[in-house]
C-alpha cells in the first residue's frame, strides 16, 4: 500500500523551536524539565504551550535535573508517555537517573543540546555530554540541523516504545550552533505526527491497582547480570526497530532516516566520519574537494548508540583513509569516543582504511571549512606518502 | 477516632517475609500509617533500610505498585508518579483512585533526600512523605545524619576519647516543612498508634503535600533489646524529646502534652548509644540535651498555643 | 524451611521480567523469617483480653487477627522480636517469650 508523504509546513526555526514544536506534537502526558543554557529555549516554547491550553501535558517544573529524570521515571513506570530535555551539566547532574531509566526499561524521550561539560563551565557546544552517557543504556540519535533534530525527536517516541526495544532515547543537536540558528524546515500536521506516534501502551504500569508492580527491588548476585543481560539484548534489537521507523517516517515525510548519511562515499579515496553541524560543513567541503577531482566523502553519523559497526565498517572498507572528527576527548591518550567506535568497527577486516583522529570544536571553538578542507589535505598526504605522522590532532586550539 | 478492631478489618499492604531486623521500628510505622488509606495506594520509596529489605529480587513484600528510583529522590520520583495520574486521569484513562506515598529514612530526608522534598512541598503534589527517623544512616551501618542527636555515638562520630559523640543538635526538619506552609505536617510515634493514624489520615486527605515524621528506632543503632522498639518511642514522648504535635493548614496544635514531663535521661538511658554520656566527665552533654529538649518544648508550647 | 529459590532456580535472562520488575505483589510471603527466631511467643488465649496492641505493634504483621480476634500466631515469619510480649498490657501478659524449640528437620 503506497502511504502519500503528507502535506508539510516550510518554516523558518531554530533547532530549539522546532524541537519545542514537536514535542507539542507528541502532545505526552507529562514532562518534568529544569532549564540550563542552551536547551532553555525548549523548556520555555513548551511552557506557553501549556499555559496557553495546547497540549494536554503536565508539566512539573521540578528543581533539579536529578528530579527531573527522578520524576520522569516515577512518570514513565505510572505509565505515562513522558518527555525532558537538558544540556551538558544537567545530563551530568542526572547521570545515575540515565542509568535507572534504561534499567526499568522506560521509554522516555529526551532532546539533549550538546554543551561542554565543566570544567572550565562553558556553554557553547561539544558533545562531551552526551559521550559522557554512552553507556548507560541510552539509544542515541544525533542531528547534522533542525529539521533532522525535529524528525528524530518524532521518531524517537516510536523506537522507545517499540515492544522490542522499550529503552529511553536521547536525541542530540548541537548548542548554540543548531539550537539557537534559525534554518528552514519542513513540519509535519498535527495530526500526522499524532497518528505517527500513536498511543503509548506502557508495561508494567503502577497505576493499574489490579496488577501493582514493584519497581527497583535490590538484585543480588544472583539476578543483576540477568537483568543487565536484558538491556543489551534490547539495544541489540534496536537496529532493526531505527530502520523499520525511519523508513516509515520516510513514507509520511519523504524523509528516509537510517542509522548514518554517506555523503559520495561509494567510491571515496578519503573520507571524514563526523557528528552534528560539522558534517555539515564537513559535506560542503567534500562537494567542493570533488569540483577539483579530490574522490572525498563524509559519513555523518545518525545513530551512536546503538553502535551500527557493521554498517559503518560496510561503508568505510573501501576508503583509504579516513579523518574522525570528534567533539570530544576520550582523554585515554589515545582520541576521542567517536575515533575508538569507528576504528573497532574496522578492525576485522582484511582490508580496512587508515584512521586518524582530530578533536576539534571543544568548548564552542568554531572550526571552519578551510579547518576542514585542511583534514582531507592531512588525509590526501597520508594516502600518497603512506605514513601516518600524527594520529590525533587538536584541529584549532592554540598551541 | 479508629478502634483496632476497625483497623484490623484493613488489608495488610506490607507482608511478613521482609527482611528488617527483628524489632525494626520503621515497619511498624509502615504498617501502622498504611491502615490510614482505603484506597489503592503507589509507594515510592527511597534507599534505605526500608527499601532493601523488603525488595529483593525475586521477592517484594508490597501489596501494592512501588517504585525504588535512588536515595535522594522519592519525593521527585512520587511527584512524577502523581503527575501522571493527574495527566492520565484528566484524559479519562484512570478509572479509580489513587494516593501516594513517599517513604525515605532521615538519612534519604533530611539529607540527601531533601533538596527533591522540598521542590516537590513547594510545587503542591498531592502526595504524604513519611521519614521514618531512626537518627543516623542505618542501611550503610549507623553513620551519623543530621537527625543524630546531639552525643549520641554512630560509627562516624564515635564516642572517642577527644570527641564524645555527635556534635550539634539535630536539624529540626519537622518545623522546616511546615514553614513550606504546606496543608499537613505532623509529628508521630508508633507507641501512641491512635494519634499516628489519625494524622496520616488527615495527611492523606489533605488537598496537597502533606508530610509526617515518626520516630522508628533501630534497635542495632540505638542499641535497645529488640523487644523495647515501641515503649523507647513511648518514653521519646514521655520526655518531651519527640512531642506529638501537628501543623494543619499553618495551625499548630499538641496532640499529646505528657502528664509529667520526664526527664530526657529516662530515655537516653535506655540507649546503648547513650551509654558514654553517663560518664562524669560528659555529664553535661546530658544537661546540654536537657537544655536543648526544654528549650524546644517551651517554644512547641507557645507555637501551639499551650504554654 | 525454605529459604527462596537458589541461583539454579531464578529464570534465566529471557523469561524474567525486564526491568527486574516483580510482578507478583506481595510475594515475600514466601520468603519465611520464622528460622531467624530464638526465642518465640507463647501465647495464652485465655488470658488474652483481645486488646489488638500486640497485632498494631508487631513490626512483621506476623500475628493474624480474623473477625477483630487474634486468631493466630504466623510462625512463618515471626522473628522472635518480643515487642509483642513486652506491649501486652501488664496486668494481662498473656504473652510469654520462650526459647525456640530446636527442630532438626530431616531432608
Amino acid at each position: 500500500m503506497a502511504v502519500q508523504t503528507v502535506t508539510q509546513q516550510k518554516v523558518a526555526l531554530t533547532g530549539n523551536e522546532a524541537v519545542a514544536m514537536a514535542m507539542k506534537q507528541i502532545n505526552p502526558d507529562v514532562v518534568a524539565a529544569y532549564p540550563i543554557t542552551p536547551q532553555t529555549d525548549i523548556v520555555q516554547y513548551f511552557s506557553t504551550f501549556v499555559a496557553d491550553g495546547k497540549v494536554k501535558t503536565e508539566f512539573v517544573t521540578v528543581e533539579s535535573e536529578h528530579s527531573a529524570m527522578s520524576a520522569c521515571v516515577g512518570s514513565c513506570a505510572a505509565g505515562a508517555r513522558t518527555m525532558t530535555a537538558t544540556s551538558s551539566q544537567g545530563l551530568a547532574l542526572m547521570w545515575e537517573m540515565l542509568y535507572i531509566a534504561a534499567g526499568f526499561r522506560l521509554p522516555i524521550v529526551m532532546p539533549v543540546v550538546n554543551r561542554a561539560l565543566s570544567s572550565p563551565i562553558n556553554i557553547h557546544c561539544d558533545h562531551s555530554d552526551s559521550m559522557g552517557a554512552r553507556d548507560s543504556g541510552w539509544i542515541q540519535l544525533y542531528s547534522e540541523n533542525a529539521q533532522e533534530a525535529y524528525d528524530n525527536t518524532i521518531q524517537a517516541v516510536r523506537i522507545a516504545e517499540h515492544p522490542e526495544v522499550r529503552l529511553p532515547v536521547m536525541v542530540c543537536q548541537d548548542g548554540f550552533v543548531i539550537s539557537h540558528s534559525l534554518m528552514n524546515l519542513e513540519v509535519l500536521p498535527d495530526e500526522a505526527v499524532a497518528s505517527f506516534v500513536g498511543e503509548f501502551t506502557p508495561k508494567y504500569p503502577l497505576l493499574d491497582a489490579d496488577h501493582p508492580v514493584t519497581y527497583g527491588a535490590l538484585a543480588l548476585q544472583d539476578s543483576y547480570f540477568e537483568a543487565r543481560r536484558q538491556i543489551a539484548d534490547a539495544m541489540s534489537r534496536a537496529p532493526a526497530v531505527i530502520l523499520e521507523v525511519g523508513k516509515e517516517y520516510g513514507r509520511l515525510s519523504g524523509r528516509q532516516y537510517g542509522f548514518f548519511e554517506a555523503h559520495r562515499l561509494e567510491d571515496a579515496e578519503v573520507a571524514v566520519v563526523a557528528i552534528g553541524s560539522a558534517a555539515g560543513s564537513a559535506k560542503a567541503v567534500a562537494d567542493s574537494l570533488r569540483r577539483q577531482g579530490i574522490k572525498a566523502g563524509v559519513l555523518k553519523v545518525r545513530v551512536f548508540r546503538p553502535w551500527p559497526w557493521r554498517e559503518i565498517g560496510d561503508a568505510l572498507a573501501s576508503v583509504q583513509v579516513v579523518g574522525v572528527m570528534d567533539r570530544a576527548d576520550g582523554l585515554a591518550n589515545l582520541g576521542g569516543p567517536l575515533f575508538g567506535d569507528v576504528r573497532s568497527a574496522l578492525y576485522d577486516r582484511t582490508r580496512r582504511p587508515v584512521v586518524v583522529d582530530y578533536i576539534y570544536g571543544l568548548g564552542g571553538r568554531d572550526v571552519t571549512l578551510e579547518d576542514i578542507e585542511g583534514i582531507f589535505r592531512d588525509l590526501l598526504r597520508i594516502k600518497d606518502e603512506g605514513r601516518v605522522t600524527q594520529l590525533v590532532t587538536y584541529l584549532g586550539v592554540r598551541e | 477516632m479508629p478502634s483496632l478492631k476497625e483497623l484490623s478489618r484493613q488489608p495488610e499492604i506490607l507482608t511478613g517475609g521482609h527482611r528488617l531486623c527483628a524489632g525494626c521500628g520503621a515497619p511498624i510505622v509502615v504498617r501502622q500509617a498504611l491502615k490510614a488509606l482505603d484506597v489503592p495506594v503507589v509507594v515510592a520509596n527511597a534507599t534505605g533500610c526500608l527499601e532493601v529489605a523488603t525488595a529483593i529480587y525475586p521477592y517484594t513484600a508490597w501489596r501494592c505498585s512501588w517504585i525504588h528510583s535512588a536515595f535522594e529522590n522519592a519525593a521527585a520520583t512520587i511527584s512524577g508518579v502523581e503527575a501522571a495520574y493527574r495527566s492520565l486521569k484528566r484524559q479519562g484513562k484512570i478509572p479509580g483512585e489513587f494516593r501516594f506515598v513517599a517513604f525515605g529514612g532521615d538519612g534519604g530526608t533530611f539529607d540527601i533526600g531533601f533538596q527533591s522534598l522540598s521542590g516537590a512541598a513547594e510545587r503542591g503534589h498531592r502526595f504524604v512523605y513519611i521519614c521514618y527517623d531512626n537518627e543516623a544512616y542505618m542501611n550503610t551501618g549507623i553513620q551519623r545524619s543530621s537527625a543524630t542527636p546531639l552525643g549520641a555515638e554512630t560509627t562516624t562520630t564515635p564516642a572517642g576519647e577527644v570527641i564524645p559523640g555527635k556534635r550539634g543538635h539535630r536539624k529540626d526538619l519537622t518545623a522546616i516543612m511546615a514553614a513550606h506552609d504546606i496543608p499537613y505536617v505532623a509529628q508521630v510515634s508508633p507507641s501512641h498508634w491512635n494519634d499516628l493514624v489519625t494524622k496520616v489520615k488527615k495527611a492523606f486527605d489533605a488537598e496537597g503535600p502533606a508530610f509526617i515524621n515518626a520516630i522508628a528506632p533501630c534497635p542495632r543503632g540505638w542499641r535497645h533489646d529488640g523487644s523495647l522498639t515501641v515503649e523507647v518511642t513511648r518514653v521519646a514522648v514521655e520526655t518531651c524529646y519527640w512531642p506529638l504535635y501537628e501543623v494543619d493548614h499553618g495551625k499548630w496544635r499538641l496532640t499529646y502534652k505528657p502528664r509529667q514531663k520526664k526527664p530526657v535521661e529516662e530515655w537516653l538511658k535506655m540507649q546503648g548509644r547513650f551509654r558514654h554520656l553517663f560518664r562524669p566527665e560528659n555529664r553535661h552533654i546530658i544537661d546540654e540535651i536537657q537544655a536543648y529538649v526544654d528549650r524546644k518544648w517551651e517554644e512547641l508550647l507557645r507555637r501551639c498555643g499551650e504554654a | 524451611m525454605s529459604k527462596g529459590p537458589g541461583l539454579g532456580q531464578l529464570p534465566g535472562w529471557r523469561e524474567m521480567p525486564a526491568g527486574a520488575v516483580i510482578t507478583e505483589a506481595g510475594n515475600a510471603v514466601r520468603y519465611q523469617t520464622g528460622d531467624w527466631r530464638s526465642l518465640r511467643p507463647e501465647w495464652s488465649q485465655e488470658k488474652c483480653i483481645q486488646c489488638l496492641l500486640c497485632w498494631v505493634f508487631c513490626p512483621d504483621g506476623a500475628i493474624i487477627v480474623r473477625d477483630g480476634k487474634i486468631a493466630e500466631f504466623d510462625f512463618e515469619h515471626c522473628k522472635g522480636c518480643g515487642i509483642c510480649a513486652q506491649e501486652c498490657p501488664p496486668k494481662v501478659k498473656a504473652i510469654k517469650m520462650v526459647p525456640e524449640e530446636e527442630v532438626t528437620e530431616v531432608k
